[in-house]
């Protein structure tokens, strides 16, 4: 009883101790900050940031405020974080998966692969995909045009941009409707499974519902959608969508370097599945694409999926690189506001609880996903 | 267990308050022995390591003038060089002693951050490069262009004000440093390159062909570039601004390194006399003694001779002088009297 006291006393000291020199820390920085003369705060987020942005998913002028500019780049660091799991994610697997193959060029392809891109540091992969990227392609007054509307050159990739009509919106309902559709199949088909012992015949049905009704609906509802080309004006081409160098290079190094370590996950995860469990449903004369489903993949993925979160993590800080190959993300346009008006401090705690944000986010549906695919006990 | 925890406690709340105390900059140099000197990461003929590792440069002169008139030796001196963004924040947390590393003197930076200006010491200002071959002859023609240009300094400002006041759109593709900047724009990315004149000529020199590349006529912005000091110690900023005083009117009054001894021991003139600590007790205005521009003069010369070392025509820069020319020869250097 007494030792329980004298730990709890030790908790609540620590605790106090913490909580004391943190709060002393932040009375001195604050006392420091006002007896230099130096401006604290956040009220500059609202005054007219004055500064260009050249890559912005929302408009943007440089007219707007510092708070909406520097929102503008944690747009651009959660779009790339976001694009990238997932394209890591498909190369990764594929990778992974062409590693453990039994075709002996396949399999050391994938190891060439995964050992140059993982043991280059990310900053020169990134340097080099931007060089390469740039050194590539022509100026735009020589681009390479290779299907009407869409231009290649050094300034970017330009493609048609889609105008929407109301038909636009009719269709996008019909392909949400048909994926819910296909959901209560899936369902009813395994309810019926688990009763008869033979489900329905979802993966024919789910496709031709996916093809017929938003085609259906695209024939009833037309005009859909119309394009608008980029056109060279003066020095660069106007309109269209773009993707410019920068934001292509950045994707490009990020993916390529995050796919290499989740190849790895991958291959660890398939190689921990006991040889004797493939041996033995292939003696049940199971088939191959089914042991894959429902033998190999489900205890792999308990593998993989806790280094995968790390790598994801990783992925969301490492597109702060995006700076030196002058893609706007968050630390960039970050950096810039600090260079207008020098309030370090308060830029460099954004930037944090943003990572911070977007970290926690990521673990947490990793750890749900986690949490599914480990072995129930029964 | 708990008496060590507490006493360790005590320990580090007790170095938390004992780092608040500051004392004069002036003093701590003296009882250091060196001068700590912020500069560039690298600006050839502002700061710049030479193929011997030694730090030279017309703002590493300015600091090497301070050190000589205070320690006695311009070689004492501790240099720690600075991003961009750093420049302010080193100066104000007492990490340096002199930021001298190509800084504007701007209202917000003198006012809210922390630091004082001392004197303007190369009066620069923004303007384009760009390649002959576009065609281009002036700013306002490059509607539409990309430009490209550095984060962390008032660049991007700059330039997206100037957009604005003239209605043109500019694309401006911002980079972490200089050299991926400027390489982005030689590698065609850009169809012009902006930051300051200065550092546009410096950067020039190293392209394989810099006659295929024009300056455009238009300077639209004023960059006045000073050291800074610490805001609130008057002796140690006091110190810094005559001492490059001291300089600009060594120019004027023709004192140089070579013949500084030379007018010490014979000039006629009452304001060389007192510079030179002749007559009067100027050096103790600022806490030195009489010595102090001689020595400064010796170490690194006058004003003019700093810029012709490091920018001069035989120089690879050729930054021609302009307005950093002395107020006599149609310039707006004006060093305040020594009296």
């Amino acid at each position: 009883m007494q030792r329980k006291f004298l730990n709890l006393f030790i908790q609540a000291g620590v605790a106090g101790a913490v909580a004391f020199v943190s709060w002393t820390l932040f009375q001195n920085t604050q006392a420091n900050l006002e007896a230099r003369n130096i401006a604290s705060g956040f009220d500059f987020m609202s005054v007219e940031s004055g500064l260009p942005i050249n890559d912005s998913l929302l408009p943007y002028e440089p007219s707007d405020t510092y708070g909406y500019a520097f929102f503008i780049g944690v747009l651009n660091t959660l779009y790339v974080s976001l694009l990238g799991i997932f394209a890591a994610t498909a190369i990764g697997v594929l990778i992974g998966c062409a590693r453990v193959s039994s075709n002996w060029l396949v399999s050391r392809l994938a190891a060439v692969y995964v050992e140059i891109l993982r043991n280059v540091p990310l900053l020169l992969t990134l340097f080099f995909t931007y060089v390469v990227v740039l050194a590539s392609l022509p100026h735009p007054r020589a681009s390479l045009n290779p299907f009407t509307g869409i231009f290649i050159n050094n300034r970017g990739f330009y493609l048609p941009a889609p105008v929407p009509y109301a038909g636009f919106w009719c269709v996008t309902a019909a392909v949400l409707l048909s994926f819910l559709m296909i959901f209560i199949i899936s369902r009813v088909s395994k309810r019926k499974r688990d009763e008869t012992g033979k489900g329905l015949p979802t993966l024919m049905i789910g496709a031709s519902l996916l093809v017929a009704v938003p085609s259906l609906t695209w024939i009833l509802s037309a005009p859909v959608v119309d394009f608008e080309f980029a056109v060279l004006k003066g020095f660069n081409f106007r309109g269209g969508l773009v993707l410019r160098p920068e934001f292509s290079a950045l994707m490009i190094g990020l993916v390529l370097y995050t796919a290499a370590f989740i190849a790895e996950n991958v291959r660890s995860g398939i190689q921990s599945v006991n040889k004797g469990q493939v041996e033995a449903a292939k003696a049940l004369g199971v088939k191959s694409s089914l042991t894959m489903r429902r033998i190999i993949l489900p205890q792999a993925l308990r593998v993989s999926i806790p280094a995968t979160t790390n790598d994801y993590t990783s992925l969301v800080k490492n597109s702060s690189l995006a700076v030196a190959i002058g893609y706007p993300d968050m630390v960039s346009v970050g950096g810039t506001i600090i260079g207008q008006n020098d309030q370090a401090i308060e830029i460099i705690g954004l930037w944090m609880a943003v990572y911070l944000a977007i970290n926690l986010v990521v673990s947490a549906i990793m750890n749900w996903l986690n949490a599914k695919v480990q072995v129930v006990e029964r | 267990m708990i008496k060590k925890t507490i006493a360790c406690l005590t320990l580090v709340s007790t170095a938390f308050w004992a780092s608040t105390v500051v004392s004069g900059t002036l003093d701590n140099v003296k009882s250091k022995g060196e001068l700590t000197l912020g500069v560039s990461e690298g600006v050839p003929g502002f700061s710049a390591p030479d193929d011997k590792g030694v730090w030279t440069g017309f703002d590493v002169d300015m600091g090497r003038a301070v050190a000589a008139a205070v320690l006695g030796d311009g070689d004492k001196i501790k240099y720690v060089p600075l991003a961009s963004k750093q420049k302010i924040v080193a100066v104000s947390s007492g990490q340096v002693d002199i930021t001298s590393r190509t800084t504007t003197w701007t209202m917000k930076r003198d006012a809210k951050q922390g630091v004082d200006f001392t004197v303007p010491v190369f009066y620069d200002g923004q303007g384009f490069l760009t390649t002959k071959a576009s065609g281009v002859t002036s700013a306002k023609q490059l509607d539409g262009a990309s430009v490209c240009v550095t984060s962390g300094t008032t660049s991007e400002l700059n330039v997206a004000d100037f957009a604005r006041a003239n209605g043109i759109s500019l694309e401006t593709v911002v980079f972490e440093g200089k050299k991926e900047a400027f390489h982005a724009y030689t590698s065609n990315r850009c169809d012009a390159f902006t930051t300051d004149m200065s550092q546009i000529a410096s950067l020039r020199t190293t392209v394989a062909n810099p006659d295929d590349h024009l300056i455009l006529p238009e300077i639209f912005s004023k960059e006045p570039l000073s050291p800074l000091v610490k805001h609130g110690d008057n002796q140690w900023k006091d110190l810094v601004t005559w001492v490059i005083n001291g300089l600009i009117e060594a120019e004027e009054k023709g004192i140089t390194q070579a013949n500084v001894l030379e007018m010490k021991a014979s000039s006629q003139d009452p304001t060389v006399q007192r510079m030179l600590g002749v007559s009067g007790d100027v050096g103790s205005f600022i806490n030195l003694d009489n010595d102090w521009l001689v020595r400064a003069i010796q170490t690194v010369g006058n004003y003019g001779e700093i810029y012709n070392r490091h920018f001069g025509p035989d120089t690879k820069l050729k930054i021609p002088r302009g307005l950093n020319n002395i107020w006599t020869n149609g310039g707006l250097l004006y060093a305040m009297p020594i009296r």
